[in-house]
């Protein structure tokens, strides 16, 4: 077996971690943030105004309190989500996930109409990152959690 | 030392992986135990947010086990002992397995919660980056042939590929995301922080006694690849042998 010339290996090492470091303070410290757009807030979203309109977005804010509508006959699902500085109407077809409610984080994806709503294909719930107890005297029931979409339209 | 010299495997290593892995099942089945019948349904989430005492301590130790192939990368090309490749075989292995697993649980855990199995989010992409490269890091050492090419270009490849790692811990602080930050002792229910403490423990001593168990497998097989040729005998000297 032939012995490699200790020294170059060394260089590959300096030369790798530079190019590791590199790349992880270009993503840390490069304007990355300002074109990864996961999804826009609800204020971005009026800033962009026309652009919004026709191009696939994703809208992430929480549900405002007292906006959901869901009529279970079609299920025709209607809300607003917020940032607390403005509101956009969203409107989607099907059974919310069993998590969403009132002033839960969501992300739709879908797209701004000229009436002036967004109308959304795909509808997900992100929660914080709390983990609570139940609080004093109270049941968790999933059955009853999956009863939200259903309970919210009353 | 050099690359000259063959690595000796340790008789004591399987006793020492037995220990570990005997103590990391002992964690487990507490951590388990607390978790899916002591700790409470979560306030919103229920039963399902149990997935988290298994989900939380893969994620950290996946993020060890590549940070643990990282040191051996650096440590091989700088010291150039074999130990550090087998060890970095290990580690890379390891990590490749609860990376896969942690994308598994994952999405057990988003279907219920966020309603999708998977989005390409930045937490998710950059997960499922990770685990592509350093799958694609084993399939390199998986072609090379030669032995010191072999260690040498997979250790550089792991070193470039674990600039991903602390971007996967980042992900969630630096940019819009599905997926939450991450939670802290003030934001889980206390009663919720032992199970997933235990279990941490658990996979911690687990994935330990593994990468003792696999870098002694790769140091065997290291000898048996690195080891001189016999003398060739010749037919004449067989013959005058048994004759003897």
């Amino acid at each position: 077996m032939s012995q490699p010339k200790t020294g170059r290996i060394k260089w590959f090492a300096v030369a790798a971690l530079a190019v590791a470091g590199a790349a992880f303070a270009f993503i840390a410290l490069g304007g990355l943030g300002e074109n990864l757009v996961y999804y826009w807030d609800p204020s971005e979203l009026r800033q962009a105004g026309d652009k919004a309109i026709g191009a696939t977005i994703r809208l992430g804010g929480q549900v405002a309190p007292g906006s959901i509508q869901f009529d279970p006959g079609t299920s025709k699902l209607a809300f607003e989500v917020t940032d607390g500085k403005q509101n956009i109407p969203v409107r989607s077809e099907g059974v919310p996930p069993q998590m969403f409610r009132e002033n839960i984080g969501v992300i739709v994806e879908g797209t701004m109409t000229k009436e002036g709503h967004f109308t959304s294909s795909r509808l997900m719930v992100s929660h914080g990152n709390e983990y609570q107890a139940p609080h004093d005297g109270e049941k968790v029931d999933t059955h009853e959690l999956m009863k939200t979409a259903e309970g919210v339209a009353e | 030392m050099g690359l000259d010299q063959l690595p000796r495997p340790s008789t004591k290593a399987p006793k020492v992986a037995a220990g570990l892995i005997a103590f990391a099942v002992v964690l487990l089945a507490a951590g388990s135990y607390i978790g899916l019948f002591r700790a409470p349904p979560e306030h919103f989430m229920g039963e399902v947010q149990r997935i988290m005492y298994v989900h939380v301590p893969t994620a950290w130790n996946a993020l060890l086990a590549f940070t643990f192939a990282f040191v051996c990368s650096v440590a091989f090309l700088f010291r150039q002992n074999w130990k550090w490749d087998a060890r970095l075989e290990a580690g890379l292995e390891v990590g490749v397995l609860l990376a896969f697993l942690l994308c598994v649980q994952g999405s057990i855990w988003a279907k219920p919660t966020w309603g999708v199995w998977w989005d390409w989010d930045p937490r998710l992409t950059t997960t499922a980056v990770m685990l592509f490269a350093f799958v694609g890091i084993l399939a390199l050492r998986r072609f090379v042939e030669d032995p010191v090419k072999r260690a040498t270009w997979s250790a550089v490849a792991t070193i470039i590929a674990y600039a991903d790692v602390p971007i996967v811990y980042y992900s969630v602080r630096w940019w819009n995301s599905l997926h939450q930050t991450q939670s802290s002792p003030q934001t889980v229910a206390s009663t919720m922080v032992t199970p997933l403490r235990i279990n941490a423990f658990g996979i911690l001593f687990l994935v330990s006694g593994l990468l003792v168990l696999r870098s002694q497998l790769a140091q065997r097989r290291l000898v048996r690849e690195l080891a001189p040729p016999l003398p060739e005998r010749s037919v004449s000297d067989a013959v005058v042998g048994g004759a003897a």
